[in-house]
């Protein structure tokens, strides 16, 4: 749980994501588009994943990954990606924090 | 029930050409489908085009000359008589006329409607396996009760936007109906809409293949397919010219909607693309060996990759409803939804009235 409240303060934009998964990708995709650079962590790549996946879980994240972290709080994972964008509010957000 | 006449819808200018012996295999027909009274010797007698001079050819009678003499050598009350006969006999057979030509257009409408259905039929004839009347709960074996249940409430699901669109439809043309009674109508357009998107998520978990194949619609709605359904930016494209007049401030709004949509649009696409990579992949390994078991297996876990996917795309599209019923006047709403709705009734009607064209033997 430090570890990610540790990784979130340190990246203005920060994804919790998986390697083999396809939606954290678009994300991923979505984020270039928009010319921002997230700080990927890929939780099947390191060694207290597991750990980082549980701790998400208790966070509240609306379940599977990505888990999309921006200015230190969580945003949500794929709905709440898209329904920030499509409400116009996200680029606002990601300018904020960009690096 | 038509089998037994010709098929062709021929112009009623045509009709209008009085051929006896036509009239009697057509008209000799269907009279006895309509129990009309039996005046067919009559018809093929009375010609009302002709003068009465000729008329008197099949009756026999001795040599007539002119029609003055045949006036005079007979009765004037038998004369009336077959006056009277005439006209009754060609007033008839034009009812007849007009009824026969009433049944070839229903009949016409009814054969466009089981081109439909046989349409859907077949398209479901991957899961009951067998012709149009089978009711898909019926069935035993391969058949997937949950994708059964999708469809039939599907079905339910159009008759009820059919409704909707057609009470909406009125609301908008008449001129009493005030903004209170159109958003009733704006709010419970968008809730059908999110009933449609929880029945997918439900028959997603069922099967998310068919899901992605579209097969529970018109050949024509899949033409312009995307991940599960139609394509949000499309649907910008769609409504906009009927929203006008548009403020600068909605025109501005509706621009950038369109915008992130298709960016969102674009994200999910190519994490599509990467599904399939990932997918084929998996499947692809080690063949040669005969076992499949680990490699299927492994395939099976993307699946819900895929249902997130669908899900994905589905919330894309509910969250742009939302976005543009925000953006717009209730009015403008109303009228959105209605063009949206129409766009797809003529989509769903294009497979079918394609399917149901006449065509022209080689």
């Amino acid at each position: 749980m430090e570890r990610i409240v540790k990784l979130a303060s340190e990246n203005g934009i920060l994804i919790f994501s998986k390697s083999t998964c396809c939606l954290c990708y678009a994300v991923q995709i979505l984020f270039k588009e928009l010319r921002v650079q997230p700080r990927i962590v890929e939780i099947d790549t390191i060694p207290d994943g597991l750990e980082i996946e549980k701790a998400l879980k208790r966070l509240g994240s609306s379940g599977p990954l990505p888990s999309v972290f921006i200015g230190g709080k969580l945003v949500g994972s794929t709905n709440e990606v898209m329904s920030l964008h499509l409400s116009g509010n996200l680029v606002q957000l990601l300018r904020q924090h960009a690096v | 029930m038509m089998n037994s006449t010709s098929t062709q819808f021929v112009p009623s200018r045509r009709m209008g050409i009085y051929e006896p012996i036509h009239q009697m295999s057509m008209w000799g027909d269907f009279k006895g489908n309509n129990c009309l009274d039996a005046s067919t010797p009559m018809i093929l007698e009375v010609d009302p085009k002709l003068d009465n001079q000729s008329e008197d050819t099949s009756h026999g009678t001795v040599g007539h000359s002119n029609k003055y003499d045949q006036e005079a050598s007979k009765p004037p009350d038998k004369v009336l008589r077959r006056l009277a006969q005439n006209r009754e006999a060609a007033r008839k057979s034009r009812l007849r006329k007009k009824a026969y030509v009433q049944q070839l257009e229903s009949s016409k409408l009814r054969l466009i409607q089981l081109e439909q259905e046989l349409g859907r039929a077949r398209q479901q004839g991957m899961y009951t396996g067998s012709a149009l009347d089978a009711s898909p709960l019926s069935y035993a074996g391969s058949m997937n009760p949950g994708i059964a249940t999708f469809e039939l409430e599907y079905g339910h699901w159009v008759e009820e936007q059919d409704r909707q669109l057609a009470d909406l439809r009125n609301a908008l043309q008449s001129t009493e109906t005030g903004d209170v009674e159109l958003r009733i109508f704006v709010d419970g357009g968008l809730r059908h809409y999110c009933d449609l998107f929880k029945m997918k998520a439900t028959a997603a978990k069922t099967d998310v293949f068919y899901l992605m194949s579209g097969m529970w619609k018109t050949s024509g709605e899949r033409f312009f397919f995307w991940i599960g359904g139609f394509r949000p930016s499309e649907l910008l494209k769609v409504l906009l010219p009927h929203l006008e007049p548009l403020t600068e401030q909605q025109r501005l709004d509706l621009g950038n909607l369109a915008q992130s949509c298709q960016q969102a649009e674009d994200a999910l696409s190519q994490g599509m693309d990467r599904l399939h990579q990932i997918l084929g992949a998996a499947i692809a390994k080690q063949l040669g060996e005969g076992n499949y078991l680990p490699q299927v297996g492994a395939a099976i876990e993307k699946l819900d990759d895929l249902a997130r996917f669908v899900g994905q795309a589905d919330h894309l599209r509910q969250e742009t409803l939302q976005q543009i019923s925000r953006i717009l006047t209730t009015r403008q709403a109303a009228r959105g939804l209605l063009a949206l709705g129409e766009y797809f009734q003529r989509l769903r009607a294009l497979s079918s009235l394609w399917s149901s064209r006449p065509r022209e033997s080689s």
